[in-house]
């Protein structure tokens, strides 16, 4: 497919879900629409040699043409022989960052004559659009949505971010080696919890209505219907992305086999290559930990109390009565991956893992979780 | 039988936003013992106060300003509204400019948090209550409600252990106590100078206690996690059914309401599905280290 216009076959009527078109020159219109209604638009952008997830304006800012080669403990960006906009992964950011901010302020404490007044998080709710959400992300919201909304107490950052912020998916079509989406059952095609699902080909997107409110931004959209090439391509495309996971995770009875085997030799062994240098829980879309700093004025007549993210890899995260429970790196990485992957399940009746494959990527020593479960597994009597 | 399908539907704080302190003040300081006081905190807000309520066994997040916050378990009696007691060991930071503050401060409050002793599982039923060293603080409230109604309960014992005499805590309401037919027994690990009672851990005094209905008796411990664990071995050893103990536990918490991950024990968070756990919840963990 080159262009759009000379497309003129009829739309294959049993794809329903490709039945839309963005043209190529016609993704600048969504930024603008979605810019229009007063939302933030954040997107992928390459800065300093990493795709994250920014603000932008322009299409000219995305990673136009970039591909991202990832391996454990090992990221790269490469040029495509297209110009494909969204050609990559994911990166070093999840959309955690805009709904769970690394550093907020949650409460704010006040001196007066009557004594201290305390009240909520100040300032207005950010209104972001999102553009360029994977199905794995997508998942990864709805774990987050189970810890800061379905709980007995609803964190009301959270929700009035959540609440605000459009979502436009963009499916796979290519996957990285740390990929295993197929595994957790979260991906690679986007089936649910966007507003807007995006296909690219060579000549624009094929687009997915996900709700109301992306019904509504589409009716202001110069879409037009979809023709087979299109949505052949499409298809293709997102046929190509499953094909490239290659990397299983074998979860059978996950649960009890971390929890049965809390003393397992193996986790010293681990222990012996990680740093617990915190960066895998950084880089995961679901990890929510969080410790909460006083920051005051001079006169200590205002206070602002600072939610910060933290991570069960810092020694005083478990720090109690003088002293520190979980005071080895074997403790700190079973902690981790036993979270994660077994009592998350009792916790929020789901696992905490959606496949995205970041942790292996970004850990500096390339420790891959899938790997040492299986080890654990390889090495447990039956 | 003892009931222990009883699920407790705990009270949930006052208040919207669950991050945002209410104001309460320092109403009166009872100094306890060294380095341990009780606060009675009141709410500025005299609707709020007057809606709050709290479960034995609950705790509620203090907030200094400045300083920070630390959760605290509520130590006065259920039934009386009003005011709040909370008896708090100088430990560290917060805690230490806690102490420092007078009568008529404010200071930041939310709560009441967490799960409570299953008083309905007790009621009728033998009751041994556990408890090491500040500990007691904890399990008070059980027993202001033991005293109030006493006849709803069988024979009452509490044993209650201290590094030394001096630790001992409420010593001024043990006489009370054993006045409303409670037996009250003490043991340190140091005996001082002119300490006449038992010198040992408090698992000793529950090897000698008579137990003529293990079968009905219940057992609340809140301590060291070692005193728990030996507590309950020696109870099981005599025949306590591992389903009628209870404990309390303790973990460093920066939010009370699931979601800081502070918590986590296993796969509990202490803050949402304890303090008070029922022993087999969570038996396979309390014996693996650094969890
Ligand atoms: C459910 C629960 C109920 C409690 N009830 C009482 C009580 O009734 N009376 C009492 O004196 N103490 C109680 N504690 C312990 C009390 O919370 C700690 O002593 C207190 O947090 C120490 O804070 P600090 O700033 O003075 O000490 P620091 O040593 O300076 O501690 C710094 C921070 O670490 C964390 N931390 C340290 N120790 C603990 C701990 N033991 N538990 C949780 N977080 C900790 C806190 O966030 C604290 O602010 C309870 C703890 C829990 C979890
Ligand atoms: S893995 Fe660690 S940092 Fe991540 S959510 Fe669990 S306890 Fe928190
Ligand atoms: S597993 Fe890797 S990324 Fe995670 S703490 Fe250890 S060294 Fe860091």
């Amino acid at each position: 497919m080159s262009t759009t216009t000379t497309q003129t076959s009829p739309a294959d009527p049993s794809a329903l879900d490709d039945r839309l078109f963005l043209a190529r020159d016609n993704l600048q219109a969504l930024i603008d629409l979605l810019v229009a209604q007063g939302h933030q638009v954040i997107g992928p952008k390459i800065d300093q040699g990493a795709i994250v997830y920014t603000e932008i304006q322009s299409v000219d800012e995305l990673p136009r043409g970039w591909t991202d080669i990832q391996q454990p403990g090992q990221y790269r960006l490469e040029k495509r022989n297209d110009d494909a906009y969204f050609g990559f992964v994911v990166g070093p950011h999840s959309w955690k960052r805009y709904l769970f901010p690394p550093i907020t302020t949650i409460a704010v404490a006040d001196q007066t004559p009557q004594g201290w007044e305390m009240r909520g998080h100040p300032g207005p709710t950010p209104k972001y659009a999102f553009l360029g959400v994977r199905a794995c992300e997508l998942a990864a919201m709805r774990v987050q949505d189970r810890v800061f909304l379905e709980g007995p107490y609803v964190d009301p950052i959270y929700q009035s971010r959540r609440e605000e912020a459009v979502i436009i998916a963009v499916n796979c079509t290519q996957a990285a080696a740390t990929c295993f989406c197929t595994s957790m059952k979260t991906g690679p095609e986007c089936q649910s919890g966007f507003d807007l699902a995006l296909t690219e080909t060579a000549g624009g997107f094929t687009v997915v209505i996900g709700s109301t409110r992306g019904r509504a931004l589409a009716e202001q959209l110069p879409l037009r219907p979809a023709v087979a090439e299109e949505q052949a391509a499409a298809r293709a495309g997102r046929e190509r992305a499953e094909q490239q996971v290659t990397k299983q995770f074998d979860t059978t009875d996950i649960r009890d086999l971390l929890l049965k085997n809390l003393n397992h030799p193996h986790w010293a062994d681990v222990a012996e290559r990680c740093l617990s240098c915190t960066n895998c829980t950084m880089v995961c879309p679901t990890c929510f930990c969080s410790s909460v700093v006083d920051v005051g004025d001079l006169a200590g007549e205002h206070v602002e109390r600072e939610r910060r993210w933290d991570s069960c890899f810092n020694l005083d995260f478990s720090y109690m009565n003088g002293g520190v429970i979980r005071n080895d790196v074997r403790s700190r990485y079973r902690q981790w991956l036993t979270h994660k992957l077994a009592s998350w399940i009792d916790q929020f009746g789901q696992s905490g893992c959606v496949g995205c494959g970041r942790c292996i990527t970004w850990c500096p020593v390339g420790i891959d979780l899938t790997v040492e479960v299986a080890a654990l597994r390889s090495e447990t009597a039956v | 039988m003892i009931d222990t399908s009883h699920a407790t539907v705990a009270p949930r704080p006052v208040g919207v936003n669950p991050w945002v302190p209410s104001t309460v003040r320092i109403q009166a300081i009872r100094p306890e013992i060294t380095d341990v006081a009780t606060y009675d905190l009141e709410f500025v807000d005299d609707e709020k106060g007057a809606r709050f309520r709290f479960l034995p066994g609950q705790f509620n997040m203090l907030y200094l300003p400045g300083v920070g916050e630390v959760a605290i378990s509520i130590s006065g009696d259920p039934a009386q509204h009003g005011t709040l007691a909370h008896t708090i060991r100088k430990a560290g930071n917060v805690t230490a400019a806690l102490a420092k503050l007078p009568v008529g401060a404010t200071l930041g409050l939310r709560g009441p948090y967490g799960t409570s002793w299953p008083i309905e599982t007790a009621r009728g039923n033998d009751v041994i209550l556990v408890a090491g060293g500040i500990g007691l603080a904890p399990l008070r409230p059980v027993v202001c409600d033991i005293v109030t109604n006493r006849s709803s309960y069988g024979r009452v014992s509490i044993l209650h252990g201290a590094r030394n005499p001096e630790g001992l805590l409420f010593p001024s309401e043990y006489e009370h106590w054993r006045a409303n037919g409670i037996d009250f027994q003490t043991t340190v690990d140091r005996a001082a100078d002119g300490w006449t009672g038992s010198v040992g851990v408090v698992t000793l005094l529950l090897d000698r206690l008579p137990l003529p209905n293990p079968a009905e008796t219940v057992l609340f411990a809140c301590g060291p996690e070692v005193m728990m664990h030996y507590t309950t071995k020696t109870a099981m050893g005599r025949n306590v059914d591992p389903g009628h103990i209870w404990l309390s536990t303790e973990r460093n918490m920066a939010c009370a309401i699931g979601l800081c991950g502070h918590c986590q024990f296993g796969p509990v968070f202490v803050c949402k599905e304890g303090p008070v756990f029922n022993y087999e919840r969570i038996a396979p963990y309390l014996t693996i280290e650094g969890l």
